[in-house]
C-alpha cells in the first residue's frame, strides 16, 4: 500500500515533468532545425541560381581568367587569384604581429598596461570594415603611392587592410592560449637557466601551437569573405598580374560591385557562383579551425 | 604522514660529510629577507649550506621553506610582486647580486609536480638544458643524456624509448626525469621543492635512493614536510618556522636531541 501512495506521489508530477521537457526538447530542436535549414537552403539557392553558368562553362569557370559580361564569357580565375593573394599577404603580416604582441602582453607587459591594450585590440575587432575602408582610402592609399606604388591601390594594399582587420583575432586567441601555459612548465625552462626569449620560444609557442593555427585559420576564413574594406582598396581589375602593386579584384568585391548592376542572366549567374565557391571555400577553412581549436580542448 | 608518535631514531650513514667542522661551505645565506608585497615571509635567515651533504629543510606549512629554496635560484622573483633582500653567497658571489640565467645554470631545481615538457620526448626533456647552453653536438648530447638519465636511476626503465613523449611515463619516472633534466647541466647544486608529494612510497623511495647516491657529487637543498625523509636522506636539517630558521644542525643531532623546545615539539608531532 505505501509503495503504491509513493509510486503516485513519484508518478504524477514527474510524468508531468517528462511532457512539459519533450514539448521543450521539440520546440528548441525545431529553433536549431531552422539554423541548419537556412543554411541547406542557402546552399540550395546559390546552386539553383549559379546552375547556368556551370553548365556553359563546367569547372573551366574556375580556371580561366576572361571576365566580359559584355560578351557573356565569364572566368572567375582573377578573382580566386585576388581573394587567395590578399588573404594570404593579411596572414604574411598578421601572424608575426599578433604573435609578438600576444607574447609582449602575456609575458613582459606590465598588467595594467596589458589590459588597456587588450581593452584597445578588442575595440579594434569592432570597427566596421567600411571604417577600415575609408583609413584605408584616405591613409593607405596615398602612403602606398608617396612609397612608390604607381596606383596607390592594389593586392598589397588590400592584404594590409586585410592584416589590421585580422589581428586583433589572432592577438586575443593567441593571447588566450598563452594564457592556459601552466606556470610550473614555465618555472622547469627558467630553473634549466633559460632567458625569458628562450622559454617562450622553448614551452609557451610549441604548447601554444595548436591554439595559434585555430586562430590563424579562423582569421583566415574572415580575410576570404571580408567586402568592404577589400572593395575600397584592392582596385576592381580582373587581371593576374605578378606584381603586389598592381590593382587586382577579389571574390566577394566583384559580387558586391556588380550583382546590383549585372545586365543579364548569364552575368548574374556566373556572380552567384562565385558567391557559391566562396562560400565552399570559407566553410572549408572555418571548419579546420573548429577541428583543430575542438582537439585543443579536447587535448587538455 | 605519520605525525603522532615520537621520531624513531633515524638512521644515519656515516661520511666524511657528516662532521661538522671538515665540510666546506657551499651556500652560505646571510640575513634573508624576502616576501610578497608587503608580506613577510623570510625574517633575517642565516644559513651556511655545507658542499656534497643533503640539507633537509622542514617545518609547518606557511613557515617559508619554499620561499628560502626558491630565492636561492632566485625563481621567487618570478612571482610578480616578490621581493628578496640580503646575501646568498655561492662560491664567493653574491647570487642576488649576478644574472639569475647563469645563476640558474649552476643552481638546479626539481619542483614539487613532476613538469617534464609536453611538447617534448624523453631525450628532448634531458637535453633542454645543454640546448639551452649552445650545445649541438648530436654524439655529446646523446652520451650526456645516458649519463643523466642513470644518476636519476631511470636509464634502465627507459632507455628503449628516449623517442617517446616525457609526460608518457610514470609520476615517479616523471619526477626522475626531471631530476635527469636538472643533472644534465652539470649543476653545482640541486634544490627540490618537495619533489615527493605527489608521489606514491616506492616512487618515493627510488628518489631516496638517487639521493644519497648523488650527494657525492653535488650539494643537494631539498625541501620536505615528511620528517621521516628529512631523517632517511639527509646529514643536515634546517627547521623554519614562521619565517625564521630556529634550528639547523646534524639531521641525527636534531632528531634526537634537538637544541630548541620548538623544534622537539615539531618532531614529535606536538603541531605542524
Amino acid at each position: 500500500m505505501t509503495t503504491a501512495v509513493l509510486d503516485r506521489v513519484r508518478k504524477v508530477p514527474g510524468s508531468r515533468e517528462r511532457a512539459g521537457d519533450r514539448l521543450f526538447r521539440l520546440v528548441i530542436a525545431g529553433f536549431a532545425g531552422i539554423i541548419l535549414l537556412a543554411a541547406v537552403a542557402l546552399a540550395w539557392q546559390l546552386a539553383r541560381e549559379s546552375a547556368e553558368t556551370w553548365r556553359t562553362f563546367g569547372l573551366t569557370f574556375l580556371w580561366t581568367s576572361d571576365w566580359d559580361p559584355v560578351a557573356d564569357v565569364f572566368g572567375a580565375l582573377p578573382f580566386l587569384y585576388g581573394t587567395a593573394v590578399s588573404s594570404f599577404l593579411a596572414l604574411l603580416i598578421a601572424v608575426p604581429l599578433g604573435v609578438g604582441a600576444a607574447v609582449f602582453l602575456t609575458e613582459l607587459a606590465p598588467k595594467r598596461l596589458a589590459e588597456v591594450l587588450m581593452f584597445a585590440i578588442e575595440l579594434l575587432a569592432a570597427v566596421p570594415s567600411v571604417i577600415l575602408g575609408l583609413m584605408g582610402i584616405f591613409l593607405l592609399v596615398p602612403a602606398m603611392r608617396a612609397a612608390g606604388s604607381p596606383y596607390g591601390v592594389g593586392m598589397l594594399t588590400a592584404g594590409l587592410i586585410l592584416a589590421f582587420m585580422i589581428l586583433p583575432y589572432i592577438t586575443t586567441i593567441t593571447r588566450e592560449v598563452l594564457l592556459t601555459v601552466p606556470r610550473p612548465l614555465k618555472e622547469a625552462m627558467y630553473a634549466l637557466g633559460a632567458t625569458r626569449w628562450e622559454v617562450v620560444r622553448g614551452v609557451s609557442l610549441p604548447y601554444a601551437r595548436p591554439g595559434i593555427v585555430g586562430a590563424v585559420f579562423l582569421s583566415l576564413g574572415r580575410a576570404l569573405g571580408e567586402t568592404m574594406a577589400v572593395t575600397m582598396v584592392i582596385g576592381n581589375t580582373p587581371q593576374i598580374k605578378a606584381s603586389l602593386l598592381e590593382p587586382g579584384y577579389s571574390m566577394a568585391a566583384v559580387i558586391a560591385n556588380e550583382l546590383a548592376e549585372a545586365a543579364s542572366d548569364a552575368h548574374l549567374s556566373a556572380l552567384v557562383a562565385i558567391g557559391l565557391t566562396l562560400m565552399a571555400v570559407t566553410i572549408v577553412v572555418n571548419g579546420a579551425a573548429r577541428l583543430m581549436l575542438y582537439r585543443l580542448g579536447r587535448a587538455k | 604522514m605519520d605525525m603522532m608518535r615520537p621520531m624513531p631514531l633515524p638512521e644515519m650513514k656515516e661520511g666524511p660529510a657528516t662532521n661538522d667542522a671538515s665540510a666546506a661551505v657551499a651556500i652560505s645565506v646571510r640575513d634573508l629577507r624576502a616576501g610578497y608585497g608587503a608580506a613577510p615571509v623570510l625574517k633575517g635567515v642565516n644559513l651556511e649550506i655545507r658542499e656534497k651533504t643533503v640539507t633537509a629543510i622542514i617545518g609547518p606549512s606557511g613557515c617559508g621553506k619554499s620561499t628560502l629554496i626558491r630565492c636561492l635560484n632566485r625563481m621567487h622573483e618570478a612571482i610578480p610582486g616578490a621581493t628578496c633582500d640580503g646575501e646568498i653567497l655561492l662560491g664567493g658571489r653574491n647570487a642576488l647580486e649576478i644574472d639569475p640565467v647563469l645563476l640558474r645554470r649552476e643552481v638546479g631545481m626539481v619542483f614539487q609536480r613532476p613538469n617534464p615538457f609536453p611538447t617534448m620526448t624523453i631525450a628532448q626533456n634531458v637535453a633542454a638544458g645543454l640546448v639551452l647552453n649552445g650545445v649541438r653536438d648530436r654524439a655529446a648530447i646523446a652520451e650526456t643524456v645516458e649519463k643523466s638519465l642513470r644518476r636519476a636511476a631511470l636509464w634502465d626503465e627507459v632507455k628503449d624509448k628516449l623517442d617517446a613523449p616525457g609526460v608518457g611515463l610514470s609520476g615517479g619516472q616523471q619526477q626522475r626525469l626531471c631530476i635527469a633534466r636538472a643533472l644534465a647541466v652539470e649543476p653545482r647544486v640541486l634544490l627540490l621543492d618537495e619533489p615527493c608529494s605527489a608521489l606514491d612510497p616506492i616512487a618515493t623511495g627510488r628518489i631516496e635512493e638517487l639521493l644519497i647516491q648523488i650527494k657525492d657529487q653535488l650539494t643537494v637543498v631539498i625541501v620536505t614536510h615528511n620528517m621521516q625523509q628529512a631523517a632517511r636522506v639527509s646529514e643536515y636539517t634546517v627547521f623554519m618556522l614562521m619565517g625564521e630558521m630556529v634550528e639547523y644542525g646534524l639531521t641525527r643531532k636534531m632528531f634526537t636531541q634537538p637544541a630548541d623546545k620548538r623544534t622537539e615539539d615539531y618532531i614529535t608531532g606536538r603541531f605542524g
